[in-house]
């Protein structure tokens, strides 16, 4: 009997002889050996893990309408499905994330800490939204120039300085842009066309009212929960609107007036053929 | 070696192994005798994706200089960025405006500074020499530059470029005078003469490019300072 309680339950050496460490590439070397690791350079984010779909938003005449599911998924699992990808900072400021969603919390944190700071320092709320998309801006582009991305879409917006509508991207590359319609991943494709046709120009902008514009969102987001297979019917809708200066933000917001009908007909994929 | 993607969409490996995303716009740069033009399509996009209709790109960055940085649109803001803060400490240094010619060779610095992971962009900076004659140089990726009587940068330069060297330059143009063993001779454009030929080949490159197209913005430096003008473009 061996007395070593971490041999119990293992394969005899007098029987089956020492472990061949070369099965499957095994090793029993310690990896932190600096010869073993330098085979390796330094690993940063090949790809994401966690990953949150589209967002989408639309400027209409007296602000911002964006919205993004409640998804985590993991390759094609749905690994979370009551994760916030919205992330209010401070008083002017909603940024919706897509991407990794490890990388979405750490940028949550940076944002906290940026309020933080914003609160020590300032006696009034200085803090507005083209701030915000500035520093993110900045954190995505070093990051991405170390080589070490933050694997993240993100659209913010609110108000800046003097009170007016800010809407703008950043990605995780650090590129920026801005339109009258936005939207990140599966969105920049099926939500896009159907945005641009109430929202394509400023003059559309002018005549997009809030409640047509809700509505607008809503349908992109039921186009999106039918043909994106890694998004939800369960998302946050959030209003940003100037003559108020509320940014409003509904959680739980669920896709309406759905139409499976054709779901029974379809056959094939491993079911019995008719 | 690189793992597969876990998820097909656009934050995929395509993106992992590249730092960079190309995103070339058409500019196009023209100097005459006592004004400077740099043009630029305002289309933005990524892939076969349109991003923005409005995202100009060609940039008065003060002291009557205009500068386009065309290629890797974030390399390309962060380069604009640093040069206007740089320009701000030239004045609070040296208290006088920055000549096209030391704006170039500082652009040189700033490009060649990154030699070993350069900015992806290509350079045109377009302003007024110290004679009052207009002045473009353009620049490479780290920085080699010449300065030049016009140049087109970005998506559809192979298009343009062979069209302003005709125009521009009068090359493969004989005198009719001369029954064609003569060249026609060299001689400045005027302003109408350059805003019209900007138009004709963006309007041009909009029917044969895909990248091209929405609104074409021409920025005009003179001696009374930079003017806009604004020319929608079909945005299909």
């Amino acid at each position: 009997m061996n007395h070593d309680p971490f041999q119990w339950g293992k394969p005899l050496d007098s029987v089956y002889g020492p472990y061949n460490a070369k099965i499957a590439h095994a090793t029993n070397k310690r990896t932190t050996n600096i010869k073993d690791v330098s085979d390796f350079p330094t690993m940063h984010t090949q790809q994401p893990m966690i990953t949150g779909t589209s967002v989408i938003s639309v400027r209409y005449q007296d602000g911002v309408v964006l919205a993004a599911d409640n998804m985590g998924a993991y390759g094609s699992l749905m690994k979370l499905d009551d994760v916030e990808r919205i992330v209010k900072v401070g008083k002017d400021t909603i940024v919706g994330i897509s991407g990794d969603i490890s990388d979405m919390q750490h940028l949550h944190r940076i944002l906290d800490d940026l309020v933080v700071e914003d609160r020590y320092d300032m006696e009034s709320d200085h803090l507005k939204a083209n701030h915000v998309h500035e520093y993110l801006t900045r954190v995505l582009y070093n990051r991405r120039t170390k080589m070490d991305p933050l694997w993240n879409a993100c659209i913010v917006a609110g108000f800046d300085e003097q009170g007016e509508v800010f809407l703008k991207y950043v990605d995780l590359l650090g590129v920026t842009y801005t339109s009258p319609a936005l939207a990140t991943g599966f969105g920049a494709h099926l939500a896009i066309p159907l945005l641009r046709k109430k929202a394509d120009t400023d003059e559309d902008v002018k005549n997009l009212t809030k409640e047509d514009a809700v509505q607008l969102v809503k349908d992109c987001m039921k186009v999106l929960f039918y043909r994106d297979a890694r998004s939800l019917d369960k998302y946050t809708l959030c209003v940003v609107e100037k003559s108020t200066k509320q940014i409003e933000i509904q959680k739980d917001v669920k896709c309406e007036d759905m139409k499976w009908g054709f779901a029974k007909d379809i056959s094939g994929y491993g079911l019995p053929q008719l | 070696m690189t793992q597969p993607a876990t998820l097909a969409s656009d934050y995929s490996n395509e993106v992992a192994q590249e730092p960079i995303e190309h995103r070339f716009n058409p500019y196009t740069g023209i100097a005459g005798e006592d004004f400077a033009v740099l043009a630029g399509d305002t289309r933005n996009t990524s892939g076969y994706n349109i991003n923005s209709r409005y995202d100009p790109r060609v940039f008065d960055v003060g002291d009557n200089l205009l500068l386009t940085a065309n290629g890797f649109a974030a390399d390309s803001a962060q380069l604009i960025s640093v040069f206007k803060n740089q320009l701000e400490w030239y004045h609070f240094d040296h208290n006088k405006a920055l000549s096209p010619q030391s704006a170039a060779r500082f652009i040189q610095h700033l490009l060649y500074g990154k030699r070993f992971f350069p900015y992806y962009v290509y350079t045109i900076l377009a302003g007024l020499d110290e004679e009052g004659k207009g002045a473009i140089y353009s620049f490479d990726p780290v920085g080699s530059y010449e300065r030049e009587q016009c140049r087109a940068a970005g998506a559809a330069s192979s298009l343009i470029m062979p069209f302003l060297d005709n125009q521009v330059n009068f090359k493969n143009q004989m005198d009719p005078a001369s029954h064609g063993t003569e060249k026609r001779p060299l001689r400045y454009l005027s302003l109408e003469e350059v805003i019209q030929l900007v138009r004709d080949a963006f309007t041009s490159v909009t029917e044969r490019h895909i990248q091209v197209g929405d609104g074409l913005e021409i920025l005009i430096v003179t001696k009374d300072g930079v003017k806009t003008e604004y020319y929608p473009l079909k945005k299909d």
